[in-house]
């Protein structure tokens, strides 16, 4: 394993971050992205490679709270950050409701887009803000779905959304 | 049960992100596979070269040389080498020459590039027209990979006495299947009870083929190969023949290597080597009587089928049986040919040779009406196929067919003469945007074509387990259509059980007979029809044994099956395809059933072209389809909605832009696939007409809505911008500004 880079930089590094709310510690490359610690070091292989380019969305995590593209995104960077996989949504294997809605509309075709898309649509959930039926089909273009047409996809986090908001108006915070 | 929305098996596996795909497994100590490639179309291999400042005493190198049984893929026609070896003829750019495992992938992906290959360079074939001038011969002694001639009645002498006759060039692109799971294998070859045992796991659609690939790669038996399909990111047709190859390639690496290896392809290397849609030029000529009835038709249809046959010859053989369409004509000629040129091969991709004959028909008859001056509606009434006419094949239509019926419900849903009405009045205005409406009428044989399904005598079976429960045996994979929810409501319905005590077997080569590869829109109807009859014979031996007494509820059924799993311990039962008698095919005269029956579909499109930027958006879909009884209403409606957004992106955006024989825009960034703002939403329509040989009435799905939309957007191009010369797909923006300059340029 190459420990210096081309430059002669030591190329390893100590990361602290959370993955779904437990503390993790690791020494990395700092060559690998946060898709590569997720997936190969600490086995969330929920989290799907598609492109490595930052195109695709399969890779989609919440950092704080926000997706980002982990294949783009250097392990290095989050240093000190939360981080969220899909295996961190559903609790002792109760899906979520945005998980449940993706199940029940027939949003899911292959499955590998879907972590990612599921991730999105819960942190726009989690937004609180409404959103238009082109505002959501603009949310969710970072997500690039081949099996689906994206109509159920859609369907699906706009009765997830629109659940929460009755469950919002139900039980004002 | 069947006609019901059960809900995905898989379903919940995949939104916990807990569903294995290949590049999950996890496997301590593989090595990461890498493919060394050839760069340049043709040319000679002379060496090998291994760069310096790599520690190549740490890689596994696996070349031609070392291949212990046959170096060719097991296909149609077994003319594709795994690796080529020194001294021979490289025939495309992305020609497997070498590879290479490591621990470190880091260092894999630099010592790929320490290689050099020294080629000495031949002069290649890199289009069509090329081939067919033998500008140079390439292949065989013709530069065909296959010809096919269908003819019916003589349409020669009809030429000279028709009012008219209207002849079009037609054209089609390359397209990527882009599933988005990129290629994956991983190969364990170890020996087991002092025998070789080759295992794959991967993400693929047909094990089979693999199994078969591989048996032939180390000339092992059957017994000593294992193939495991892994759940699969999409794969739509992607994963249908190319498995052999990277699959063979893993094995390879892991049995030099003697430890588990995956190779798992970036996006990159995906596209630029992996099979794509076949390009295509189509030729038509048609002769019409003075009232528009078509009197004669000749096509003549080429596909670009690349450096080897791969699955050409059966690509051709659907394109050419559909190149007629949906219409009656006394007088047909089909000449089909798929030419050799020095690019990676294309293969199967959803529609498999029928959406390039379709596209250049159904562009064709608007083309002819506007040349007659008739209605692009009335024209095709006029012609349609009914039941009792005879196809080009001289296949008799057996099922009541109204494909008038299906184009006016298509037409009323998208307001096709309203529409039309208002943007006569709306386009001549000096605004940028034009508006059309267009619409297509076709349809998609369900199965394989001619005698495939006799050939294959695929095999399905249902077993009971010891908790009572039904479990699904059948090498069909699942890639996203729905496999194990359909064949779980299938097998429910024929034992009258709750679609929960039904689910599918993993699978694996080791437990599932070949039940044919997933391809073709097959499963349902052909497997499907399989599992009916497996789970009947099933039931029945339950009940002749004496552990089953009818009438029964699920709870007594489940007692049985433990019951009789207790006493008998492995109980299983199968089914075999057989030919039903009616259907009758000729593959030498091309003659007969080409398929045991069709689907039947017209869509109806609506764009709004900007004609500053000549960007086209779709507004509006409408598919109305007969597919038999629809199995599940919602997966069903998820395969038309999937097929209809890359029907579109095909027909629009989707280029795959080649050079020197390489594509060049072999990234996500620049080949470009709709995404959610780029779509309408798709209103789907299901006419239900049973068949009586489908399970519950079901015909094929998966491919039909592959067929119609690039024909549909581009004649409502035609409606939006006038007569252009739209006779090729993508339509790009470049494509339709240079289409308009024609016209204003004279």
């Amino acid at each position: 394993m190459l420990t210096k880079n081309a430059a002669g930089v030591k190329a390893r590094k100590r990361l602290c971050m959370t993955v779904n709310g437990r503390a993790v510690e690791i020494e990395i490359d700092i060559r690998e992205s946060l898709l590569d610690v997720l997936r190969d070091r600490l086995q969330f292989t929920g989290v799907k490679q598609g492109c490595s380019v930052g195109e695709c969305g399969a890779c989609t995590v919440l950092l704080d709270g926000t997706p980002v593209n982990s294949c783009i995104y250097l392990a290095t960077w989050a240093h000190g950050k939360a981080v969220v996989t899909i295996e961190g949504l559903a609790q002792d294997g109760k899906l979520t409701p945005v998980q449940e809605a993706f199940v029940d509309e027939g949003a899911i075709q292959c499955g590998f887009c879907t972590p990612g898309v599921v991730l999105s649509t819960t942190a726009m959930v989690d937004s609180g803000k409404c959103f238009t039926h082109d505002e959501v089909r603009r949310e969710l273009s970072g997500h690039l779905c081949r099996c689906t047409g994206y109509q159920k996809i859609v369907d699906a986090a706009e009765r997830a959304l629109r659940e929460a908001d009755i469950a919002a108006d139900e039980h004002p915070v | 049960m069947i006609g019901a929305s059960s809900i995905r098996k898989e379903g919940r596996a995949k939104v916990l992100g807990t569903a294995i795909y290949t590049d999950d497994k996890f496997m301590p100590g593989a090595l990461h596979g890498l493919t060394v490639r050839s760069e340049v179309p043709r040319g000679i291999l002379r060496a090998i070269h291994f760069g310096e400042g790599i520690p190549w005493e740490e890689f596994t190198c696996v070349t031609a040389e070392d291949i212990p049984g046959t170096n060719l893929v097991a296909s149609v026609v077994d003319d594709q080498p795994f690796l080529i070896g020194i001294g021979e003829e490289i025939t495309h750019s992305q020609q497997a020459v070498l590879l290479l495992a490591h621990p470190d992938k880091f260092l894999v992906e630099k010592a790929r590039r320490a290689v050099r290959l020294e080629i000495e360079e031949l002069p290649a074939v890199l289009d069509i027209q090329s081939s067919l001038d033998l500008q140079p011969l390439i292949y065989g002694t013709n530069n065909l990979l296959k010809e096919i001639r269908i003819a019916k009645g003589d349409p020669d002498p009809i030429w000279a006495q028709a009012a008219h006759v209207i002849e079009g060039e037609y054209r089609t692109g390359a397209q990527e299947q882009m599933y988005i799971e990129p290629n994956a294998m991983l190969s364990v070859v170890e020996p087991r009870d002092g025998l070789l045992q080759v295992t794959v796991w991967g993400s693929l659609q047909c094990p089979y083929y693999v199994h078969g690939a591989l048996r032939q790669l180390f000339g092992l038996p059957e017994k000593q190969v294992r193939v495991v399909a892994m759940e699969m990111g999409g794969a739509f047709g992607g994963k249908e023949d190319y498995p052999s190859v990277n699959g063979g390639h893993a094995a390879l690496l892991a049995w030099k290597s003697g430890k588990p290896v995956r190779l798992i392809y970036d996006r990159e290397e995906d596209l630029a080597c992996t099979t794509k849609r076949h390009p295509s030029r189509t030729r038509l000529r048609t002769a019409f009587d003075a009232e528009g009835n078509l009197l004669a038709l000749e096509a003549d249809f080429i596909l670009d089928g690349g450096a080897y046959a791969t699955l050409s010859p059966v690509v051709l053989s659907r394109g050419a049986v559909h190149a007629a369409s949906v219409y009656r004509c006394p007088h047909v000629r089909i000449h089909a040919r798929a030419v050799a040129t020095n690019t990676p091969p294309p293969g199967a991709f959803r529609g498999f040779g029928a959406p390039q004959s379709l596209f250049a028909m159904e562009r064709h008859m608007d083309v002819c009406a506007r040349k007659l001056g008739l209605d692009a509606v009335e024209l095709r009434r006029k012609n349609f196929l009914h039941m009792g006419d005879t196809m080009a094949t001289g296949q008799v239509i057996r099922e009541d067919l109204d494909l008038a019926g299906l184009m006016d419900q298509a037409l009323a849903a998208i307001g096709y003469r309203d529409k039309r009405a208002a943007f006569a009045l709306t386009n001549p205005g000096d605004g940028p945007i034009k508006r059309g409406v267009g619409f297509s009428v076709f349809m998609h044989g369900c199965g394989f074509t001619g005698n495939g399904e006799s050939h294959v005598a695929s095999v399905a079976g249902v077993e009971g387990l010891a908790d009572g429960t039904v479990a699904v045996l059948a090498a069909s994979t699942e890639m996203g259509q729905g496999k194990n929810t359909v064949f779980a409501q299938i097998v429910a319905e024929a034992l009258q059980l709750p679609v929960e005590l039904v689910d599918t077997a993993p699978v694996d080569t080791d437990h599932v007979p070949n039940s044919g590869p997933t391809v073709a829109s097959r499963s349902t109807m052909m497997v499907g029809r399989i599992l009916e009859d497996a789970a009947i014979g099933f039931k029945l031996a339950l009940v002749q044994q004496g552990f089953l007494v009818e009438p029964y509820t699920p709870e007594s059924f489940q007692a049985a099956v433990v019951k009789a799993v207790a006493t008998l311990g492995t109980l299983r039962c199968y089914g075999q395809y057989h030919r039903p008698p009616n259907i009758q095919w000729d593959d030498v005269t091309y003659q007969g059933d080409a398929y045991p029956t069709y689907s039947w579909a017209c869509y109806a499109a609506e764009v709004a072209v900007d004609l500053d930027t000549f960007e086209v958006k779709v507004a509006d879909f409408v598919a109305v389809q007969e597919v038999g009884r629809v199995v599940n209403p919602t997966l069903a409606a998820g395969q038309i909605e999937g097929g209809v957004a890359q029907g579109i992106g095909w027909g629009l955006w989707e280029e795959v832009t080649m050079q020197r024989g390489r594509m060049i825009n072999n990234q996500m960034t620049n080949y470009i696939i709709p995404t959610s703002v780029d779509l309408p939403r798709i209103q789907v329509v299901f006419l239900e007409n049973a068949h009586a040989g489908g399970p519950g009435g079901a015909k094929g799905i998966g491919e039909l809505p592959m067929d119609g939309p690039a024909p549909a957007v581009v004649n409502a191009l035609e409606n939006a911008l006038g007569a252009l010369r739209l006779d090729e797909v993508p339509m790009t923006p470049d494509r339709l500004l240079e289409r308009c300059e024609e016209v204003s340029h004279g």
